[in-house]
């Protein structure tokens, strides 16, 4: 269960726990989380948690929400963002990953079905938990349904593929590559000599199309050059490569097309 | 039947990935049949491999056979009805294998399925897994995901941006053996020549942007097989936290299909 840490000026004021589809912020004595201060509108902001998406929302506020340090709309909640209505400070603590039980069924695609549907197809199997629709998490849609209610305890792996497994942090694609250093082209020979290409994509074709092509790719490992097209392979460093990804280190000299060119690394 | 061996180029990838032991995706294409079939398997043990076998298996023979003993003589509406029925008897025989069998209960599939014929392409599909289109140097997704980010997306919840840090992107609201019945969403495209297609599974666009998969298609459209294998390893270079598989295919040329014997004769004394 994810939580919400309420905190003014570095001390800590209490926990809250996201256990409603819906909790409202705000300086009214119904909202599920009350601030009273007059820098904090009557209804706030609310946060709507769906499974394991907690969405914040500002209710059209006077003074608005900040989530890190930036004002919001509507924002999806990332462990340890710091939400900031007034003076006041609400941190936002995910669920904490299962113990023991590895990762290893962390994202795996699982079904999504309604419980009439399931109880109507056949008997369940012996090892998985029964599925009584979680009460806390009502469907975000007409159309979607909760899943299954998580066991109590860890599951077996065996019944695991059929819980959804809490997951540490969103993994939104990583872009390991742009750790790499810039690195550059330069043109040694022909019309376009001292010409400079800075390799600042993660991939990018040199040469003719239809004539010769071949492509540097920058990965978390380094760059590396591959042949695309044509039927004479790339030269490095005097010496033609075959159909694999071959590594590129620091000045050495490409051979391409009839062009001599050298990769550098940009500091 | 007509061949599309010298229509259609189609090359394929599939990977485990960085995380996971085994794979649990299946994919299958025959380019002289213009098929392409990928599946994206749920469920404990080996049981997900079992769903999406069975799943390639079935629909890629048995469309085959009913193709070719329908001869070419197969409008678009007859062609979108028979992926929807095989979609329907993998979904009966994974649905009767787990009921039968205690090791593959609860096992599932996600399904794409792409034929194309008498220049149009039609696309049956259940679940998350997808089929995007590059055209004139753009990428663009076709099929709409069975999730429950997508409802989501579309009842305006979240955006699209904002759905990429969604920690509720493996959650499918459609799957094939999972119930009795499933409903297969099926449409017809009209193909240009150069169209390049797409088959992936979630382990491909869950970990690499459709910015970088058109910039992939876009730079190595000349090398389809190096796209490919380009594709899977940036998946897995972005941590490769699921198996991922790609299936490519470049249509040549336009492949109407092979006229009646009237128009045959027609054709002879124009």
């Amino acid at each position: 269960m994810a939580k919400l840490i309420l905190s003014l000026e570095g001390s800590m004021i209490r926990e809250v726990a996201l256990d409603k589809e819906r909790i409202m912020i705000g300086r009214k004595p119904s909202n599920e989380i009350q601030i009273e201060n007059l820098a904090v509108s009557g209804e706030h902001a609310c946060i709507v948690t769906i499974l394991n998406d907690s969405f914040l929302e500002d209710m059209g506020s006077t003074n608005g929400t900040l989530v890190n340090g930036n004002p919001i709309k509507k924002h999806i909640l990332q462990n340890n963002d710091v939400i900031e209505i007034g003076k006041y400070k609400l941190k936002y603590v995910a669920e904490a990953p299962a113990a023991g039980h590895g990762n290893e069924d962390f994202e795996k695609t699982m079904i999504l079905r309604a419980p009439s549907k399931a109880a109507a197809a056949a008997p369940k199997p012996a090892n998985e938990p029964a599925p009584p629709p979680k009460p806390s998490t009502p469907p975000p849609t007409p159309r979607s349904v909760p899943p299954p209610a998580k066991p109590a305890e860890p599951a077996p792996a065996s019944a695991s593929a059929s819980v959804p497994a809490p997951a540490p942090a969103a993994v939104a694609p990583a872009k390991p590559a742009d750790a790499q250093p810039l690195a550059a082209v330069q043109i040694l020979s022909g019309p376009s000599a001292g010409k400079e290409l800075d390799l600042v994509k993660n991939l990018t074709t040199l040469g003719k199309p239809g004539l010769q092509v071949a492509v540097i790719t920058r990965r978390p490992q380094g760059y590396f050059i591959t042949h695309v097209e044509g039927a004479k392979f790339p030269i490095i460093n005097g010496k033609m490569i075959d159909a694999q990804a071959q590594p590129l280190q620091d000045h050495d000299v490409i051979e391409l097309a009839g062009v001599k060119m050298e990769f550098f690394v940009k500091q | 039947m007509n061949d599309l061996s010298n229509v259609i180029e189609i090359t394929t990838a599939t990977h485990p990935g960085m995380v996971r032991s085994h794979n649990e995706d299946s994919i299958s294409a025959d380019a002289a049949t213009g098929l392409a079939v990928l599946a994206d398997g749920m469920g404990g043990y080996n049981a997900g491999e079992v769903a999406s076998g069975i799943a390639v298996a079935m629909i890629s023979a048995e469309l085959k056979k009913a193709l070719a003993a329908a001869n070419g003589e197969l409008d678009a509406a007859a062609v979108e009805r028979l992926v929807g029925e095989h979609a329907v008897r993998a979904n009966n025989a994974i649905f009767q294998a787990a009921q039968n069998q205690a090791q593959y209960a609860g096992m599932g599939t996600t399904l794409v399925v792409a034929l194309w014929h008498d220049n149009s392409l039609v696309v049956g599909h259940i679940g998350d897994s997808r089929l995007y289109r590059f055209r004139d140097n753009k990428l663009e997704q076709v099929t709409r995901d069975h999730s429950l980010l997508q409802e989501q997306i579309d009842s305006g919840l979240i955006t699209k941006a904002q759905a990429r840090h969604s920690q509720n992107k493996n959650l499918v609201t459609r799957a094939v053996g999972i119930d009795p019945e499933v409903e297969t969403e099926v449409h017809s495209y009209p193909v240009q020549a150069g169209d390049i297609y797409l088959l992936c599974s979630d382990g491909l666009n869950d970990m690499v942007t459709d910015e970088d998969m058109e910039l992939t298609l876009a730079s190595l459209q000349a090398n389809l097989p190096l796209a490919a294998a380009q594709l899977v390893q940036q998946a897995n270079d972005n941590g490769g936290r699921d198996n991922v598989s790609v299936i490519l295919a470049r249509v040549l040329k336009s492949f109407p299909a092979r006229s009646g014997l009237v128009d045959r004769l027609k054709s002879w004394f124009r």
